[in-house]
């Protein structure tokens, strides 16, 4: 690839006149020697199985085997058609479908990772869910999948995307700044936009631990989807407007790796710490798995 | 680069409901059933880390199982891979272990039939992704994204070259090549990445050149 900076992709794309997602798409066709058609193809693949996903979460009874997730989206939906919400429909739509896809994930459904299985649900969510609205068609869904994919390679390259590496910030966080830059071309944003959008919504989940209750990709993943969603389309309005991120998102994303490092070894992925660790988050580790799988006690975030 | 496509960022498609703990998992065991060479009668795994404290709740054993069968990170059957390996005879014996150093989501496994042991330790290292670190003690850095052959022999001069003209002749790129061996003049790995895909056929060639033991033709994940 001939960029490895959220910088060298903003400048690729804007001396040529092109999109984030053009530069993706040729870039992906040099490194891999794959047929463009070849490479759009397996793309609307991903998003049919997103769809499938999302159509599930909002209409069939989906339940976790540990039973502490599933419905949720559903209720979300019924609340959305009563007509009386806070946050507005758009917004809601996308947190739902969030909510969706990620109560699929925690069933054992089928999905797919965006950069992760713990944070699928971030840019699916506010794909399906802002897509019928601003009046996208199946072509500019699939750019909108290669725009994620290009500020997720940079943040994977550069920082993480694992929970157990780097904590939440590293899943959903890096799934939000996704989510965010994706919007903005989706909604006819510049390359520099997409960019500001990224550096917001990574900035504002920089520090989110990865504190999963009994270790099950539930409990808060699924709220954090919910969460991650709303955060990028609020950074993508942000830069829409204007609002440029005084840290810029190169900077942002190597914040993101030093503060992953700093993070003790039970808030990341280990369920020993956090929410994992409270008392109701180890009343249900010991009612799934008994005590086998022990935690340090409420409170302990020493290093692991 | 750790991460070279889009594809790595957006997909694996999967079944949930963790990448690095379900999905990477899957295809840690998958390579190791490939790097065995053979279907195996039992298999012994250690989660470290991460994979220790939570694969129950990610179904990391459950998935690294349905690698070990041979499944593909999308295919259903992963949700009841422990069920299908008890039916077909395989034995899998899951413990955690805590050797300080290691990367948090590691996973030891050892494989058995009657012809033989190996053991090997594969990485994930988020969003599906996995390294495969070693083998018989063999140190290496596998992704699994590339055809990849394995030739295993005794260490002398001339062996590089002597694989290498082997693929040469069929016009195959060489993208990476490691020699991993024990001792000087003795057991010795020769891991070969390449653009092309290889024939079985080629395989059983480089399994002609004098001094070489088993070869092993990968192709990717």
């Amino acid at each position: 690839m001939r960029f490895s900076t959220i910088e060298e992709l903003v400048r690729l794309a804007e001396t040529q006149g092109k999109a984030i997602s053009d530069i993706m798409i040729e870039e992906e066709e040099n490194a891999t020697e794959v047929p463009k058609e070849q490479i759009i193809q397996k793309m609307q693949q991903h998003l049919d199985t997103m769809e499938q996903a999302v159509l599930r979460g909002l209409t069939e009874e989906v339940k976790s085997r540990s039973g502490l997730t599933g419905g949720d989206a559903r209720k979300l939906e019924g609340y959305l058609q009563q007509g009386r919400t806070l946050a507005g429909a758009r917004m809601l739509q996308a947190v739902s479908r969030a909510i969706a896809t990620n109560e699929v994930n925690a069933a054992m459904g089928t999905i797919v990772a965006t950069p992760t299985a713990g944070a699928s649900g971030v840019i699916p969510g506010c794909l399906f869910g802002l897509a019928g609205d601003i009046g996208a068609d199946r072509e500019a869904m699939v750019r909108f999948l290669f725009t994620s994919g290009a500020i997720g390679y940079v943040i994977a390259n550069r920082s993480f995307i694992s929970g157990a590496a780097g904590g939440c910030q590293a899943e959903v966080g890096s799934a939000s700044a996704m989510a965010a830059g994706a919007i903005v071309e989706m909604a006819g944003g510049t390359p520099s936009q997409s960019a500001h959008a990224a550096a917001i919504a990574l900035k504002n989940t920089l520090g989110l631990v990865c504190d999963p209750v009994a270790g099950l990709v539930e409990v808060p993943c699924v709220m954090r989807n919910a969460m991650g969603a709303a955060n990028a389309i609020v950074a993508a309005d942000l830069a829409l407007a204007g609002i440029e991120s005084v840290i810029p998102a190169d900077e942002v994303i190597g914040a993101m790796y030093r503060i992953g490092q700093a993070m003790p070894g039970t808030l990341k992925e280990t369920a020993l710490g956090g929410l994992a660790a409270t008392p109701t988050g180890e009343r249900h580790r010991r009612r799934l798995f008994g005590s086998n799988q022990g935690t340090t006690g409420e409170g302990d975030i020493e290093n692991a | 680069m750790k991460y070279r496509s889009v594809f790595d960022i957006i997909g694996p498609a999967m079944i949930g409901p963790s990448s690095s703990h379900t999905a990477g998992a899957a295809r840690i065991g998958r390579m190791a059933r490939r790097l065995f060479g053979r279907i195996p009668h039992e298999v012994d795994i250690e989660f470290c880390g991460s994979f220790a404290n939570t694969y129950q709740g990610h179904g990391t054993d459950v998935a690294i199982t349905g690698g070990l069968m041979n499944f593909d990170t999308h295919d259903p059957r992963i949700k009841d891979a422990l069920k299908i390996a008890e039916d077909i005879g395989l034995k899998i014996r899951i413990s955690t272990v805590d050797p300080p150093g290691e990367h948090p989501n590691t996973a030891w496994i050892t494989l058995q039939d009657r012809a033989g042991t190996m053991r090997v330790k594969g990485i994930s290292v988020g969003g599906g992704k996995i390294a495969m670190l070693e083998a018989d003690g063999f140190a290496m850095n596998l992704s699994g994204d590339a055809w990849t052959a394995l030739v295993f022999h005794k260490d002398h001069f001339g062996m590089i070259a002597s694989v290498a003209s082997v693929l040469a002749d069929q016009r195959i790129n060489i993208a990476k090549m490691g020699m991993s061996r024990k001792a000087k003049g003795q057991d010795a790995l020769l891991i070969i990445e390449t653009d092309e895909a290889i024939a079985d056929s080629l395989g059983s060639r480089i399994a002609g050149i004098a001094d070489v033991g088993q070869v092993r033709i990968l192709p990717p994940l």
